[in-house]
């Protein structure tokens, strides 16, 4: 373990910018702690706090200089890795002839500085989507530079002890930061991560720095603003699917898809064809969908998810159970964001454990289930 | 193209504030595309040079609001190959609608020195409600990025895909952070279909509904969300009935909101 005070730490930020990359980390910005492109190590949240709950989110003043004492904003690695909108091919039609565009663009690799443990395992989830698939996607992810933070405070919606996915960080990083008062004790991962360090001025961190950064991990454990018992998955929600909270959380559900949007392992997207009016460009776009729309299930002449209830179910299904069967993980990285941004505050927590205490209420016939 | 193969365009108003049709004329560097695409043979917004038709495209604006706009607008349907309804108005009746649950009559009456000089309708209507329309454009005002992406459809012969999705996915999608939830304002985001690109939001507004109802929307869940932030019954359903309140999911929220704060009236000892 290796020990940066604050301003070797700021150093190293910097340099990440010199070296030409692209820096992604949380800034305070219209009422919340976002993620961002940032300039430097000052444009991070010193002083500030987060209060969470399902459907409100209010930011809070703290009185120390500590910058990563939050759980998280509402978005993760996805926005930068997996963008929200993305012309993926461009087809131009010059003199009779017709040449087509798809190569990925040429951006500056991007730097994250701050990702949480719930974070990295949801950019490991979407790997799975994305990167033997697409190559916008594989290009900037096999770029990108992750510098991970062990979560310290956790907030009022996050389970990410229950999900197996933090607070400590325990996959892709190539550095991981627990934040003292006095600076940073640093876990290198990756030669990446030994290159990174070199640039600036650390030294081995002393026993007693090790031991507080483990109590910072073993005091967020207890911190957890929510649980959720993952046991008989997939099954209890499959063989829940006719279970009557269905319905109850239908009627509370918007169908808005800011779950979908603020999850970060969501990747349902939409490929829209678009034109100039000349008709001598046209483009293809992907931009993230959401399975709560009606129009997401359209296929020819009709919705076939045409109820809430049923597009509900079929979200909390995938998430925690058919993602199982699909990529071999659930699709639930713990981190709450779904709770929070949810405008009418639904906690998946609650709805699955509603679910869990009347298991089996309504049975579903066998060769249904097989079906 | 040469003007004579090009299709044949018109656009015309009902009541309404002409709000939609600057959309047009403010899309600056499409216009000179659209106009080499197009030929515009009846726009009295632009031009006083007028064609009768057959039209192959026509944008109505507006809502039917005066009796003899019933006529006029069946007359624009059978000129017509497809009809667009472009606006709040057009789609839904408009701000105007707000009449359509009171006595128009009184209203003119307080206005107008000679009320027996005005002829207007009880109601202000959507132009669907009184002929075939083909697709619908909404908004208060039209999204210009929604409409040149209709016509550039059109002129490639396929059908428009508008979105019904909630102004919660785009606003997602631009990194906006949720004015509902971080601040507590107010916001129909959720239930108002997406087109407007987020606008209020991107301002830290609430959005106000003017592109009406997203794909069935729960109103209801909403409407007790807006409640539950503080703001009294009465405001939560005058919101639902402001520019698209004559959009039926909303007036019937409107309604159901008002006839609950009434029988709560009535529960109070």
């Amino acid at each position: 373990m290796r020990y940066l005070d604050r301003e070797a730490f700021g150093k190293l930020v910097d340099a990440l910018a010199g070296a030409g990359y692209d820096l992604i980390g949380p800034t305070v910005r219209d009422g919340a702690i976002v993620l961002d492109h940032i300039d430097g190590a000052e444009d991070l949240p010193s002083g500030v706090g987060e209060e969470q709950g399902p459907g409100t989110y209010r930011l809070t003043s703290r009185d120390d200089d500590m910058v990563f004492s939050w759980a998280h904003g509402p978005d993760a690695g996805k926005r930068f890795l997996f963008p929200a909108r993305e012309v993926l091919c461009t087809a131009k039609r010059n003199d009779g002839q017709l040449t087509v565009e798809c190569r990925p663009g040429d951006e500056r690799p991007f730097a994250f500085v701050g990702l949480r443990s719930c974070d990295l395992h949801a950019i490991a989830v979407q790997d799975r989507v994305f990167l033997d698939a697409d190559p916008h996607y594989a290009r900037r992810r096999e770029r990108a530079l992750f510098i991970g933070v062990n979560c310290a405070v956790p907030g009022g919606t996050c389970f990410c002890t229950s999900m197996g996915t933090g607070p400590k960080c325990t996959i892709g990083f190539d550095l991981a930061l627990t934040e003292l008062p006095g600076g940073f004790v640093v876990e290198v991962s990756s030669p990446r991560g030994e290159q990174m360090i070199e640039v600036v001025r650390s030294r081995e961190a002393t026993e007693e720095e090790v031991r507080a950064a483990q109590a910072v991990t073993t005091e967020a454990e207890g911190q957890m603003g929510r649980s959720l018992d993952v046991a008989d998955m997939p099954e209890l929600l499959y063989r829940n699917r006719e279970h009557p909270r269905w319905k109850d959380v239908a009627a509370r559900c918007l169908a808005c898809g800011n779950c979908t949007s603020a999850c970060p392992t969501c990747f349902c997207h939409d490929i829209v064809e678009g034109m100039s009016i000349t008709g001598d460009t046209a483009t293809r776009t992907r931009e993230w969908a959401s399975c709560f729309s009606e129009e997401f299930s359209h296929i020819v002449g009709m919705e076939i998810r045409k109820s809430r209830e049923s597009r509900y179910r079929q979200w909390l299904t995938h998430k925690f159970a058919s993602w199982i069967d699909q990529f071999g993980t659930s699709g639930c990285v713990g981190c709450g964001r779904c709770i929070t941004w949810c405008p009418v505050g639904i906690d998946v927590t609650e709805e699955i454990t509603a679910i869990r205490a009347t298991d089996g209420e309504v049975e579903v016939a066998e060769e249904v289930m097989a079906s | 193209m040469s003007a004579s193969t090009k299709p044949r365009v018109a656009v015309f108003k009902m009541a309404s504030c002409d709000g939609c049709q600057l959309q047009i004329l403010d899309a600056e560097e499409a216009l000179l595309d659209l106009a080499g695409a197009i030929n515009i043979v009846n726009f009295a917004e632009a031009s006083s040079y007028m064609e009768p038709g057959p039209y192959d495209v026509t944008l109505v604006e507006g809502s039917i609001s005066a009796p003899e706009q019933i006529e006029q607008v069946k007359e624009i349907r059978e000129q017509s190959k497809f009809l667009i309804a472009i606006g709040a108005c057009a789609t839904s009746g408009g701000i105007q609608a707000l009449r359509n649950t009171q006595d128009a009559g009184a209203f003119v009456r307080t206005i107008y020195p000679t009320p027996e000089y005005v002829k207007t309708l009880a109601t202000s209507t959507p132009i669907a409600d009184h002929v075939r329309v083909d697709l619908e454009l909404t908004g208060c005002p039209i999204d210009r990025g929604q409409l040149l992406g209709a016509l550039s459809a059109l002129l490639a012969g396929a059908m428009p895909r508008i979105s019904t999705s909630s102004v919660c996915v785009e606003c997602k999608r631009r990194g906006y952070v949720c004015v509902l939830v971080a601040k507590g304002e107010p916001c129909l985001g959720p239930v108002t279909r997406t087109g407007c690109g987020a606008l209020c939001p991107a301002f830290g507004r609430g959005c106000y509904g003017c592109f009406g109802p997203s794909q069935p929307p729960n109103t209801d869940a909403l409407g007790r969300r807006l409640v539950d932030l503080g703001l009294p019954s009465k405001l939560v359903a005058d919101k639902f009935r402001f520019i698209t309140g004559w959009a039926p999911a909303f007036r019937e929220a409107a309604d159901a909101i008002a006839d609950g704060r009434k029988d709560e009236e009535v529960a109070a000892p």
